[in-house]
């Protein structure tokens, strides 16, 4: 492995150390090693709280900040976060109005969720879950609920972190985040594998010269293989899996986020954006913002995922709300 | 041949788990990794070995133990497997909580309570590609021996056989949950790496109840 590691067994650890330093003026340490909270407090409003396998980056702990997330919970690579650390996180997000627990649909998040939960309301602290599902090619339409969360969590966090701190009750928060998140469609492309330190070999193969189309951000398999296309095909295909999803049409105005898996140099997110922005404009929906970089990733694989949300009034308006963490800025 | 076994001479089955579990770190990664991300073996090993650091095994009684490993499980493991093994054991810790003796009555409901426990979690049945194919046929074939009026050991014979033929027919399921079921029909041909831990786990408790019952 070609790493900039110590110990395998130790990289969360270690990584959450050096986030801590680098971002102090956003977020702090908690008595739980793997709970890391943002340093603006969440006295008398809803507590916003994620959390999910390390190897994401920024993802989890890069949007615990302002106008965001309050606390994280933060697993083992690729592996979902204790109860324990879920129930931590809530008690540090908890101001008093109850917790929005907004994560990603995976059968250890939900274990350990609902665990944490349970926990939590025996201490009086009131709970109320989002599972995000935004990755169409994980299961078919008329299936959503068993679709993957992905990069589209980003924009149930904003929404929902917005709310909170605009004061919204905990329904109206778990509200806007289950709206932004019923309006987001996601599709990822992957054209290298990536190895857990502690494995320390893919656990998955994309030859080279191949590439698939619909991965999930732990290399689960996706719609099919194909031979590697230029990004201006991969980009289409991209757009003909998740516009057609929702549907988004003609007048939608929407919310575009171009992620890199990890390893894919940004100049490419670029290429790939120039032309999915064209499609989408030609199918007469109006970009209202579009983010492009590395915002969910998945350890150093190559790649890269498409979001698209479509915005109401409230969406937009809390979308384009100043936020201060790691993973985005806006003023 | 004894009916029954002492809670507090019974330590050693938790001690033989750790072991099991240390012993088959790679081969549970391997078959992880054939559908799923490969860490079985590091999450469960990681799970086992710090339980067995935290405690002196040897000073705990079998429930104790039980409950201990449960707790570790549950608090420092995470993914799917700390919440499931985590309430496995514990629900088993819990029904010879205020008992001194063990005996067949009480370790079939043992089993029943674990699956009742890891049931509760989630919606896995039985054909689904996970490790209720190897516990949901063990603990009723147990049940089913007992009931028929067989003792101990034959209970645990008839037990036996049956989490091994469940552990082995997840081989040509196709994985309806979890990780692996995102793989559709790719996930036929392989063993699921919790319906092997399982029966790894149930086998080393059915070998050391037979030598404490001898």
């Amino acid at each position: 492995m070609q790493r900039f590691i110590n110990d395998p067994s130790k990289v969360v650890d270690e990584m959450v150390k050096g986030f801590l330093k680098s971002h102090a003026h956003i977020v702090q340490a908690t008595g739980n090693p793997r709970v890391v909270k943002s340093n603006f407090p969440v006295k008398d409003r809803v507590g916003v709280v994620t959390g999910g396998g390390s190897g994401h980056k920024p993802a989890f702990v890069g949007y615990v900040g302002k106008n965001m997330v309050d606390a994280v919970a933060i697993g083992e690579i690729f592996s979902s976060p204790t109860a324990k650390s879920f129930y931590d996180a809530f008690k540090a997000a908890d101001g008093g109005r109850g917790v929005a627990c907004l994560y990603g649909n995976y059968a250890g998040d939900n274990m350990n969720v609902k665990m944490a939960r349970d926990m939590a309301e025996e201490d009086g602290i009131k709970v109320q879950t989002v599972v995000a599902n935004d990755d169409v090619p994980s299961a078919a339409k008329g299936d959503e609920a068993k679709r993957r969360g992905v990069a589209g969590e980003i924009f149930m966090w904003k929404a929902g972190g917005a709310k909170a701190n605009q004061g919204g009750s905990l329904e109206q928060v778990i509200a806007v985040a289950q709206k932004a998140i019923n309006n987001t469609r996601s599709i990822g492309v992957g054209l290298t594998p990536c190895t857990i330190p502690e494995v320390g070999k893919p656990n998955f193969a994309i030859e080279p010269g191949k590439m698939e189309l619909g991965i999930g951000h732990h290399g689960e398999p996706g719609i099919k293989v194909t031979d590697l296309k230029s990004a201006n095909e991969v980009a289409e295909m991209m757009v003909n899996v998740v516009l057609p999803d929702l549907p988004f049409a003609s007048g939608d105005s929407v919310v575009v986020l171009v992620s890199g898996l990890g390893a894919t140099p940004v100049m490419e997110l670029y290429i790939l954006y120039d032309h999915i922005a064209g499609l989408i404009a030609d199918k007469g929906i109006k970009i209202h913002r579009p983010y492009v970089g590395n915002y969910f990733t998945s350890l150093e694989m190559m790649g890269a995922t498409l979001t698209v949300m479509k915005l109401d009034d409230e969406l937009k308006q809390l979308i384009d709300s100043p936020c201060d963490c790691m993973g985005l800025t806006q003023f | 041949m004894a009916e029954s076994f002492s809670k507090k001479d019974a330590a050693v089955l938790a001690t033989n788990l750790v072991k099991t579990i240390q012993d088959n770190k790679v081969y549970l990664s391997e078959i992880d990794g054939a559908i799923g991300d490969g860490d079985h073996g590091i999450n469960m090993n990681k799970g086992f070995t710090l339980f067995a650091e935290q405690n002196n095994i040897a000073d705990l009684d079998f429930g104790t133990a039980l409950k201990a490993l449960g707790r570790v499980l549950l608090t420092e493991i995470g993914g799917s497997m700390g919440p499931i093994y985590g309430t496995f054991f514990i629900e088993m810790s819990k029904v010879i909580k205020d008992q001194d003796q063990v005996d067949a009555v009480l370790f079939g409901k043992m089993l029943q309570a674990a699956q009742a426990g890891v049931e509760s979690l989630g919606s896995a049945k039985k054909g689904d590609k996970t490790l209720m194919d190897t516990l949901i046929p063990a603990s009723e074939s147990f049940e089913a021996a007992r009931a028929g009026g067989a003792g101990f050991a034959a209970s645990l014979d008839a037990m036996e056989a049956a989490a091994k033929a469940g552990w082995e027919s997840t081989k040509n399921l196709q994985a309806r949950i979890g990780r692996a079921s995102r793989l559709g029909e790719r996930s036929i041909g392989t063993l699921d790496a919790g319906a092997t831990s399982c029966w790894l786990i149930l086998k080393c408790l059915v070998d050391g109840i037979r030598l404490l019952l001898q």
